[in-house]
């Protein structure tokens, strides 16, 4: 068994409306992976498949080597962290995790160490109704890892969370990698989430858009890098005019920077000749970002729109 | 710990954390002592009567306020979470369907039936205390037998309210069906049967078919209970009037409101199988 999740062909149906079809995909297991797709891409249902909370309309679907349709016990080896999580209010955060500990049979020592673990030890005894946004996120991330589940997913998990602790949410998920675990991670901001995922699974309109790691996406896309020069003073006029001789279309920026296009093939040619030019004072290479290749997939202008907001 | 157990010790020491519980023991005793004391106003006496017209009129006041208690205490108990979003990551625990709402029941009726024993049974303890003539052990049997009737027909009602807010999408409707409901099983039913029993002049069949009737609201099995071990001449001349030819079983009246209490329960559990979340 060394997936996580497979999918075959896994479809869901409410009524007339598919919500996912025919999607057919593994999630391997030690690695995190994006799970991405604009609202209303069939990311929840999967989610809720995954779960057993659902029963797929057709298709096949093994979590952690069996079918999760109301499989409880299977429950035990995953973790979960809704989206937007809100918890019982007038429960302190301690009592909160002791109650998810027992009903995941989970050692109840691991309450203190995960409150630790998240940064909210001293917080440990208020009441969740007194937590900010953040820390109840870091809540909801606690319970996830109740029981040091195999696969843990996270539902949207930084919205909400400033900076640093959008970093912290991030080493975990770092920490669940090196531990061997699978992490399933959707998201809107694919800025944010980029550095920190193995690969992904795009989904649109219930569809399997594109599935693997971003490195093989991004040579199968072939997308275009984006240089910016900054030439010597006066000579910017100059260097677009060359530029353009060789072939290079250059675009001036308003921070008075140019902008150019490579393509992946000439790109590292390119670069010799750009570095060893004089009327060029510094160099800033950009390989295609995550969100372009889901500009370039299609996967949907609204959620791009979001991850660049 | 069994997941069942754990939920309902959850939902038990919520209703302790949020104050129902306390707040309707302080509410049976003050009705009981008020009664006791004060239930013989209209005929021109004030001050404690006898134990049986006490708990006669606890009946009849019980079968209008714990049916309403049971669906306030319960309603919102799994719409609420779906309200609050919490529903599915209780449900993405290892604990089945059905094991969370059993949790719920049970750990919502064990608070009701410990408000209703502390509460009623200080309020005896109170009236013993105060009135020797009332130092005898049939008091005890006979608000034995009201606290355990009046827990099942909370059940009952406990039982309903889940079934309300497994089927409903928000919390206000929720709380509108829980007052459709009270008001259907407390005040129409009965009003219904009246209107029956006038507009039909009890012809044979009707009186026939008229005990049984009764049997169909748990609300009425709960005063039949109570009503027919207190005998007559205790204040219950209507609803003792009505039934005096047909003899109920004191088991099978038990017995019947224990299977009131299971049934909406039961449905309970059926519909959240069923629902999509």
């Amino acid at each position: 068994m060394n997936h996580a999740i497979e999918l075959d062909a896994l479809a869901k149906r409410y009524g007339a409306l598919a919500a996912l079809d025919g999607v057919t995909a593994c999630v391997p297991r030690g690695q995190v992976i994006g799970l991405l797709g604009h609202n209303g891409a069939g990311k929840s249902t999967l989610i809720k498949l995954i779960l057993g909370l659902i029963a797929p309309s057709g298709g096949r679907l093994e979590v952690l080597g069996q079918s999760p349709w109301r499989a409880h016990a299977l429950r035990r080896r995953i973790g979960y962290l809704p989206e937007s999580a809100t918890f019982y209010a007038s429960l302190s955060g301690r009592e909160l995790l002791d109650y998810l500990a027992r009903l995941k049979q989970a050692p109840r020592g691991q309450v203190s160490t995960l409150l630790e673990r998240v940064g909210l030890a001293h917080a440990a005894d208020r009441r969740v109704g007194t937590y900010s946004k953040g820390m109840r996120q870091r809540l909801g991330l606690a319970q996830a890892l109740l029981g040091s589940p195999e696969l843990v997913l996270l539902d949207e998990p930084t919205t909400g969370l400033d900076p640093q602790a959008t970093r912290e949410l991030y080493r975990i998920v770092g920490e669940l990698r090196a531990d061997g675990r699978c992490v399933l991670v959707s998201s809107h901001l694919l800025a944010e989430l980029e550095p920190h995922i193995d690969g992904t699974l795009i989904l649109r309109q219930g569809r399997l858009l594109a599935a693997g790691s971003l490195h093989a996406l991004g040579e199968a896309a072939a997308l275009p890098a984006q240089v910016l020069l900054r030439p010597r003073d006066q000579a910017g006029l100059e260097l677009i005019v060359r530029l353009e001789s060789g072939g290079l279309s250059a675009r001036p920026r308003p921070d008075g920077r140019l902008e150019l296009q490579v393509p992946r093939a000439s790109k590292l040619h390119t670069l010799r000749e750009l570095l060893a030019d004089p009327a060029i004072v510094d160099l800033d290479v950009r390989e295609p970002t995550l969100a372009q290749l889901y500009d370039w997939l299609g996967a949907g202008p609204q959620a791009t729109a979001e991850a660049r907001a | 710990m069994n997941p069942i157990l754990t939920v309902a010790a959850k939902e038990f020491r919520d209703d302790f954390r949020n104050r129902w519980t306390v707040a309707l023991t302080i509410l049976f005793a003050l009705l009981a002592l008020g009664i006791a004391w004060f239930g013989s106003a209209a005929a021109g006496r004030v001050g404690f009567t006898s134990f049986d017209a006490t708990l006669a009129s606890l009946t009849t006041l019980g079968a209008f306020v714990i049916p309403l208690i049971g669906l306030l205490i319960a309603y919102d108990t799994i719409v609420g979470e779906r309200d609050d979003g919490t529903l599915l990551l209780m449900l993405s625990y290892p604990l089945a369907r059905g094991q969370l709402v059993a949790g719920k029941f049970l750990g919502h009726c064990g608070a009701l039936a410990v408000a209703t024993l502390a509460g009623f049974g200080l309020a005896v303890a109170i009236m013993q205390w105060l009135q020797p003539p009332a130092q005898m052990a049939q008091a005890w049997l006979q608000i034995g037998r009201f606290i355990v009737s009046a827990s099942l027909l909370g059940a009952c009602f406990v039982g309903l309210a889940c079934l309300i807010s497994v089927q409903t999408a928000d919390k206000s409707r929720a709380a509108g069906l829980a007052l459709i409901g009270w008001l259907a099983s407390v005040v129409l039913f009965d009003l219904a049967l009246l209107a029956l029993l006038v507009v039909s002049g009890g012809n044979p069949l009707e009186r026939a078919v008229y005990p049984y009737l009764l049997l169909l609201n748990p609300v009425d099995v709960f005063r039949l209970v109570n009503l027919t071990a207190l005998g007559d001449g205790a204040g219950n001349d209507l609803l003792t009037g009505m039934t005096a030819h047909h003899a109920y079983s004191p088991v099978l009246l038990g017995l019947l409101l224990l299977g009131w209490a299971v049934v909406p329960f039961a449905w309970a559990l059926l519909a959240f199988r069923r629902k999509e979340v």
